[in-house]
């Protein structure tokens, strides 16, 4: 194994279908048109020196190296800026050329720090490279020149150092910054010899704009910015290509290792969803893998009043399948279930519903994806006839008007949000529904051209008001209507949103919303090219969730931004394996491939692979366990890498569910909020412990590759098999590409898939089979999967949460860049020095009528229960609205959240809690309760 | 929403029914009656059938319509 070096190519690659030939050292070559000769000369393997050249920004044309000559043309023209043209002669090696870059190199090296044995980029430093490359041996100007190194560093934040001596001025940096994450933070201050890179207005680097996504680190060429890993460990040795575990976008990088030690993690060009790029969590906070915390031995107890007890595996398995069996003996085959991870493998899901059909031989299986995106599996099945989004992340480059429902893609899918923001820098508009100002409302160089700041709650009568718009002023795509949906449906449908009461002007008593607003956002979308929505949780953790999911899907087919790249519906997933957790049958009602349980076909196809009979019936979804827990028909789970007691709504209810059980088998990497009601504690691996696939928002299947043993001793899969076995189900795998086989031999739209293709092309997006054995970027192109689109009807519904004089503001929940759900991992990571604890945006209207000034500590109640936390006064919410996240387990922001669900799928109503608000000196009863039972139940007996 | 179980099996039925009622009312009964049998566990189908046996209080008239004609539930 070595170190994955990819190549530079100095600029970007040119989309231009029109190709060029010419010349380059003798050598014939052809390109397509726009493409720099310094790419062209690449493309043929003539590396033509460069300094302020990466190929994942623009050209610049500063630092002079790249010159070449060009026949019957003056001068010596920078490679990187100069495009090609049909016939010319290049030379990039002359007698001139040799003493220009010589030159050039002895000015750079006359004012830098000559300490390369010491540097932390010695070895991994385009400026020592490039030295050699000219054949520098003697600077003309002396070694004793200002070398800056009294300027100090920037160490201020806590991945990446700022060097400031070694800067080369080369402007990477700052480019990145404003081409690849567009957050502008940085620029270069002073002139002349004083220029230096400058984040913000000379503010250290932590306290800047500065996201940390790493891309400036990425572009540096020399150690000005620097991994501070560089520093502690050297430079890596060997790396493997895998895939994020964080969010849905799933950012493919390449794992730098020394031994098996992680380095760094470096986003990977060739990567399908990044294209290069990253975010602070996925680029830096891995260090929860080898954090203090990690429990990796197996533990029991009999009851949760006592503290736990290191066993081993087979001790801890056998305690926990002769529970079961205990359970089942006495309370019945349905008294037992589980919950799948969408942090885990796909392997690992279709494991661990694999065991509860087959093991337990119920369904009473769910997974996390229940509390975030269950209403678009549904809502999109119905309309189009697949529970998937239909693009993928490369689309959004050719979309003409991109509409953001519910959803904060710079915050909750970085590296999605910084190429949506490119797009608009290019020219595309922007329409924003949301109650709250997200950042991509305004932000440096992009601008929404419609905010429509709605009231929590009351989606689908907004989705309906833009119909109604559509519809009504004539801006339907009867063409696409007709050959390609159901036309009587969209009839009905049509006069359904026509009625005066989806007016725009009529729903503005719920939505609060201005009704030319609403009526220039349809214009807009139906009419100003190709237009995409993006939507996220803010649509489907509601009472109408699945409704609005469908709302959304009518308007796309209404104006025919369906079938082709640059439109599309397109959920933004959560977690990093939502869509694949779906995919691989965790829901009690489907098998893998979304295929109804009472299906007899489909279920005699598993029952032969597996040689069990199958159950039939439905089983119990997340909320319905709870339920019958309190009720006492559910008395054993096994839970996956979820922590539902502290992402699941309605917190005292969960505790009292998970109280209720007999057996709680958690397996997780800590000890989290759910594993203080568990009986027996299975350690987990993270995902760079393991081999397996996660499949990202845009469908599309990526390889996890292990890069280090497994610190727990064995792979979440293996640990799940061990317990299948034990309870007389034996799985005998030896390793996760046979399960991956399993699977597809099974599974219609994963047949075509294996690890074999998956390392031959990179990734595949299912459907994968004969039909289509390189996968399927865009979904719906000759036709609906379900055959003609389907209208349905959105009547609005307002939920049942509602304001009064007790609970008088709405809160919503949501999540922010650093921390990542529950907070489990980025909570042991440095990232908490941008997000220490939860806060309560509130406006300062609503503080000032309360007598709350920012940084008070509030109590904020519910009818479900209450908890406190700072508040901070911001405009970012409306008067009437307010705001917290849920990442910190001392806040609880769920134990104010209510069980208010989806109608069609329990999906919890997280986004919409009547919620009041008054000073507080300190934690709630709750809080202190659940502290103390907290640090009681994490006691580990001393051997 | 109450913790009773079973009144909040009433409370997610009509929310379905109400989600279908702008269809014709026989067809609103179907897709509530199909929607239920297709995604409630049968412990859930078999505590709402008491109820409906009971008089069905609290149901609107398109999820009690529903429940009366879904299949009973079969015994583990």
């Amino acid at each position: 194994m070595s170190l994955i070096h990819e190549i530079d190519y100095g600029t970007p690659v040119s989309k231009s279908e029109k190709l060029v030939t010419l010349t380059i050292d003798g050598m014939t070559v052809t390109v397509p048109e726009g493409t720099s000769i310094m790419r062209a000369a690449m493309e043929v393997g003539n590396q033509i020196p460069k300094l302020c050249a990466t190929d994942m920004i623009e050209a610049f044309g500063s630092c002079r190296l790249c010159l070449v000559e060009i026949e019957g043309r003056g001068g010596t023209p920078a490679s990187c800026t100069t495009p090609v043209m049909d016939g010319i002669v290049v030379k990039t090696q002359t007698e001139r050329l040799k003493q220009i870059r010589r030159g050039v190199m002895e000015l750079y090296i006359s004012d830098h720090p000559l300490d390369c044995l010491t540097c932390s980029a010695n070895g991994d430093c385009e400026l020592q490279d490039m030295a050699g490359v000219v054949g520098l041996r003697e600077v003309r100007y002396g070694y004793e020149g200002e070398n800056h190194t009294k300027l100090g560093k920037d160490e201020s934040n806590p991945y990446f150092t700022y060097e400031q001596s070694k800067c080369i001025v080369c402007n990477r940096c700052v480019r990145a910054c404003e081409e690849v994450q567009g957050t502008f933070a940085l620029t270069i201050s002073g002139r002349g010899f004083g220029s230096r890179v400058s984040p913000g207005m000379d503010e250290p680097f932590l306290s800047s704009e500065c996201v940390s996504c790493g891309a400036c680190v990425q572009a540096c060429p020399t150690a000005t910015l620097n991994e501070k890993a560089m520093y502690d460990i050297g430079t890596p040795e060997h790396s493997l290509v895998t895939t994020c575990a964080y969010c849905g976008v799933g950012c493919t990088f390449k794992a730098e290792m020394r031994g098996d030690e992680l380095v760094r993690m470096v986003p990977y060009k060739d990567g399908k969803a990044n294209r290069g790029h990253s975010c602070v969590k996925g680029r830096f906070a891995y260090g929860y893998a080898t954090h203090k915390d990690r429990i990796l031995k197996p533990m029991i107890r009999s009851s949760i009043h006592e503290p736990w007890k290191e066993v081993s595996y087979e001790e801890a398995i056998q305690y926990a399948a002769s529970e079961f069996k205990r359970i089942q003996e006495k309370y019945g085959r349905r008294a037992v279930g589980g919950i799948t991870s969408s942090r885990c493998t796909n392997e690992e899901t279709y494991l661990v519903q694999k065991l509860i059909r087959g093991a337990f031989g119920n369904n009473n299986v769910d997974t996390c994806a229940r509390v975030c995106h269950s209403p678009t599996g549904y809502g999109l099945l119905q309309t189009y006839g697949t529970s998937a989004g239909t693009q993928d992340f490369d689309s959004v480059e050719e979309s003409d008007v991109i509409l953001v429902i519910g959803a904060n893609p710079t915050d909750g899918h970085p590296v999605f949000g910084s190429r949506m923001k490119k797009r608009l820098r290019q020219g595309a508009r922007l329409i924003v529904v949301d109650p709250r100002r997200i950042d991509a409302v305004r932000s440096p160089h992009v601008e929404a051209a419609f905010h429509l700041p709605l009231k929590p709650g009351t989606n689908v009568a907004i989705v309906t008001a833009l119909a109604h718009v559509i519809v009504t002023e004539g801006l339907v795509n009867e063409q696409f209507v007709r050959e390609r949906c159901d036309w009587d449906e969209f009839q009905e449908w049509a006069a359904f949103v026509a009625d005066e009461r989806h007016s725009p002007e009529a729903v503005q008593k719920y939505t609060g919303v201005d009704p030319a607003l609403v009526r220039g956002a349809a214009r807009l979308y139906a009419t100003g090219g190709n237009g995409a929505i993006y939507y996220g949780l803010g649509v489907t953790e509601h009472s109408q969730g699945s409704t609005t999911v469908m709302a959304i899907a009518n308007l796309a087919m209404a104006t025919g931004n369906v079938g082709r790249n640059g439109v599309g519906v397109n959920p933004l997933r959560g977690q990093n394996n939502v869509q694949g957790s779906c995919d691989m049958g965790s829901f009690p009602h489907e098998l893998p491939g979304y295929r109804h349980i009472s299906d007899d076909a489909t279920r005699a196809a598993f029952e032969a692979m597996w040689g069990v009979p199958l159950d039939n019936e439905p089983g119990l979804r997340i909320p319905n366990m709870f339920d019958a827990a309190v009720e006492g028909t559910y008395k054993g789970m096994y839970v996956q890498g979820e922590d539902i007691l502290q992402s699941d709504p309605d917190t005292k209810h969960v505790s009292a569910g998970l109280a209720a059980l007999e057996c709680l088998v958690v397996q997780d990497l800590f000890l989290n909020e759910t594993a203080n009601y568990a009986h027996v504690f299975l350690p987990g691996c993270s995902f760079l412990e393991k081999d397996g696939t996660f499949t990202n928002a845009e469908r599309r299947i990526q390889r996890v590759r292990k890069v280090m043993a497994p610190k727990n001793g064995y792979a979440d899969w293996e640990v799940t098999q061990m317990l299948a076995s034990a309870l007389g189900f034996p799985m005998t795998y030896q390793h996760p590409s046979e399960i991956m086989d399993e699977i597809a031999t099974l599974t219609p739209t994963f047949r075509g898939v294996s690890y074999a293709k998956l390392d031959e092309l990179g990734s595949v997006q299912w459907p994968c089979n004969e039909k289509a054995p390189e996968g399927t970027p865009i979904m719906h192109i000759d036709g609906f999967v379900r055959g003609k689109g389907k209208f349905i009807l959105t009547e609005y519904v307002p939920t049942d949460e509602r304001t009064g004089p007790r609970f008088p503001l709405l809160l919503t929940t949501g999540r922010i860049l650093s921390q990542y759900n529950v907070g489990a991992q980025t909570r042991r990571t440095a990232n908490t020095a941008w997000h220490a604890e939860d806060v309560l945006e509130i406006h300062a209207h609503d503080a000032e009528n309360r007598g709350i000034r920012d940084g008070d500590f509030v109590k904020l109640d519910s009818r479900a229960g209450s908890t406190s936390l700072k508040a901070v006064i911001s405009d970012r919410v409306s008067p009437g609205v307010v705001y917290t996240t849920f990442h910190h387990p001392v806040t609880q922001a769920n134990v104010v959240t209510t069980d208010y669900s989806d109608w069609a799928t329990n999906c919890p109503e997280y986004k919409v809690t009547a919620v009041q608000i008054s000073p507080s000196n300190g934690p709630t009863q709750w809080q202190e309760d659940y502290e103390d039972l907290s640090r009681k139940s994490r006691r580990i007996a001393a051997e | 929403m109450s913790h009773s179980t079973e009144d909040k099996l009433v409370y997610m039925a009509n929310q379905i029914a109400t989600a279908f009622a702008q269809l014709k009312h026989e067809e609103a009964v179907v897709q509530t009656r199909t929607h239920i049998a297709k995604f409630w566990d049968p412990r859930m189908r078999a505590k709402i059938a008491e109820r409906v046996a009971h008089g069905g209080e609290g149901l609107s008239p398109i999820a009690k319509e529903a429940l009366e004609g879904l299949p009973a539930v079969k015994a583990a």
